[in-house]
């Protein structure tokens, strides 16, 4: 950043802080925001991401008006399954319903879920980071503990624990879209954590939080008002990488019988209803297989650009 | 060295030890009455009140606990509360089943990955390199069982029919019927690890390249293909071995996923089944051998990375 800045005008009287008006709006946040933004626009990967992700969500959203049927409707065709045609162009599934209806409506289950497991994930996870980097000592060490013996398990494994042990009381399992954000959102926490905590670490002593600690600023006000806006581009990157594996988690749980139930057309749950008749019918497997293909990829692309630019 | 091993492995242990805790407690709380549970609701009082108390869950929670996990460590976790069988009877050679695939996963993706990951680096910035990159980093973030559909939708009996879509049960087959009916499984595993290690195998080459001795090497006038074996590839490599070690835990989550799919039944299979039908002794052997395993894999590739990194080895660690 320092690059940036052209040879001072040398003033030989007064302090350097006197010099900052003489430089207009050089380095001033919005101006900096921006360029960053420009840059992020700019970047190819980003734009075809971003349409990816943006027909999905009007899928999940709009599903029912955009689709040419009704996605549980099984008076297609006498036989169960048809392959591609002219009518139904991704073919009908094992009860005869139509695969395209089946995945424009079937977004809505997975974006309804990952973004607010993304968020729940990165709030807590920016909140317990920013109280380990900024008090360190015990704190650090109690909590950081806690986050280990969370993260010594793989994410699904977890989550499939939790959920059980939450739905325990009931026959079978079933899984309200509430228990699947907040048991994502707590798994999500310790990864973040530990980012934010390493981010918080290299700020904590600089001079500007020394500055507020001198003037008698309260812990509270110097994290949040303080090293929070310094913190916010690992944050930014942490959450559109955590979007993408909030939807892989999610679409892998619905798979595993951890989500929406039959007759939903929920796309995790269309492979799993319909992967043992693949050499029948592949179509009913391998459309919904790209469907979340080609959402996972498209948030990654949306991550790896901002990432870029974040990085520079 | 000996200081920073004895602080990760007490560390590490700490940790195994607070996930014990706490799923055990999760395990225990939540599900209310286990007899009742268990038995149904058809069942007798009493013998719901004779269940729970063969099963001491009469006694108090800390001290059920403490029983627990001194038979744990010794290899006894208990029986089902389904049929009474020992857990590891069946948590055994679910694990060795599960080991194969996972091994069998790195044989295809270490090799695969390495030479993509100098080839990335060599031609750093050409259209090839970001090939690569982009490919590895899509296919790291699509879950395995997607990646395992479409390959069999592609490799199966559905076109090609080079492999088998099912696994299945292949106790007691040769090798190599095992090898052909788990390609697919593993190579979905595979391609999953691939963009990680490839990464990580560019940054290495990328600085192993950037290198004095590399520099050397070349003007005292070894050839090009010299320079690359023996000089860059050995010393960018170090860093992604070190790496391999800790993705034997990131593994084991998306194996849970592909033995489902294709109907192998690891300990991801076992895992399922076991949630199924509420067998908590199960779920939490399965779990605590997981998190075992994972603490094993990455306190390996941690030892690795510190010994060959001395600014960790040598005790700056915050």
């Amino acid at each position: 950043m320092s690059e940036n800045i052209p040879t001072m005008p040398v003033l030989v009287d007064g302090p350097p802080a006197a010099q900052s008006p003489l430089l207009p709006h050089l380095d001033s946040p919005t101006r900096v925001r921006r360029e960053t933004l420009k840059q992020i626009l700019r970047s190819k990967t980003f734009v075809l991401g971003v349409i990816v992700t943006v027909f999905w969500v009007v899928c999940a959203i709009f599903g029912e008006w955009i689709a040419p049927y009704h996605p549980i409707d099984e008076s297609f065709g006498t036989f169960s399954y048809e392959s591609p045609s002219w009518d139904h162009p991704l073919g009908l599934d094992r009860n005869g319903r139509d695969v395209l209806s089946r995945i424009i409506v079937g977004a809505r289950s997975v974006i309804a879920v990952a973004p607010a497991a993304m968020l729940l994930g990165v709030g807590a996870g920016s909140m317990l980071g920013l109280v380990m980097g900024y008090f360190g000592h015990w704190v650090d060490n109690v909590v950081g503990r806690f986050l280990d013996a969370v993260l010594a398990i793989p994410l699904i494994v977890l989550a499939i624990f939790v959920l059980t042990a939450l739905s325990a009381g009931n026959e079978g399992i079933s899984v309200s879209s509430w228990q699947l954000i907040v048991v994502i959102g707590i798994a999500f926490t310790p990864p973040v954590a530990r980012t934010v905590r390493s981010a918080v670490l290299a700020e904590r002593d600089l001079d500007y939080v020394q500055a507020a600690r001198l003037r008698g600023e309260r812990s509270p006000y110097i994290m949040f008002a303080e090293i929070l806006p310094n913190v916010t581009g690992p944050i930014i990157v942490e959450a559109t990488v955590r979007l993408g594996y909030a939807v892989f988690t999610v679409a892998t749980l619905a798979f595993l019988g951890y989500g929406p139930q039959p007759p939903s057309p929920d796309w995790g749950l269309q492979i799993a209803e319909q992967y043992a008749d693949i050499s029948l019918a592949w179509w009913a497997v391998v459309f919904p297989a790209l469907a979340i293909a080609t959402l996972v990829v498209a948030i990654n692309l949306i991550a790896d650009s901002v990432q870029q630019v974040l990085d520079e | 060295m000996a200081r920073y091993t004895l602080n990760r492995i007490g560390l590490g242990l700490i940790s195994l030890l607070l996930l014990s805790m706490m799923v055990y407690a999760a395990a225990q709380v939540l599900p209310g009455n286990p007899g009742r549970l268990v038995l149904g609701r058809e069942a007798s009082p009493e013998a719901v009140e004779q269940f729970n108390e063969r099963l001491g869950f009469d006694r108090p929670l800390p001290v059920r606990y403490a029983d627990w996990l001194s038979d744990a460590v010794r290899g006894d976790f208990g029986a089902n509360y389904t049929d009474g069988r020992a857990v590891t009877d069946d948590l055994v050679p679910a694990l060795q089943r599960s080991g194969l695939l996972a091994l069998y996963a790195f044989v295809l993706c270490v090799p695969l990955s390495i030479l993509a990951g100098v080839i990335a680096a060599v031609r750093r910035g050409k259209p090839l390199d970001r090939t690569i990159t982009v490919a590895g980093l899509s296919l790291a973030v699509i879950p395995e069982f997607v990646l395992g559909a479409i390959l069999v939708a592609v490799f199966g009996p559905a076109f090609l029919n080079w492999f088998p879509g099912i696994a299945g049960v292949l106790d007691g087959l040769p090798l190599l019927t095992k090898l052909d009916s788990l390609f697919l499984p593993a190579l979905a595993l595979a391609l999953v690890l691939f963009g990680y290690i490839a990464r990580i195998t560019r940054a290495g080459t990328i600085e192993a390249l950037a290198a004095d001795y590399t520099r050397t090497a070349t003007l005292k006038g070894l050839s090009r293909r010299r320079v690359l074996t023996t000089h860059v590839v050995r010393n960018g490599l170090l860093p992604t071995i070190a790496v391999v070690a800790t993705q034997v835990g990131y593994l084991f989550g998306g194996i849970v996923a592909i033995e489902k799919l294709f109907g192998y039944p690891g300990v991801g299979l076992l895992t399922l089944s076991a949630a199924q039908v509420k067998n908590f002794p199960m779920l939490l052997a399965a779990v605590l051998v997981i998190g075992v395993i994972y603490f094993v894999a990455t306190l390996l590739g941690d030892l690795l990375t510190a010994a060959l990194n001395p600014r960790i080895r040598l005790g700056a660690e915050r």
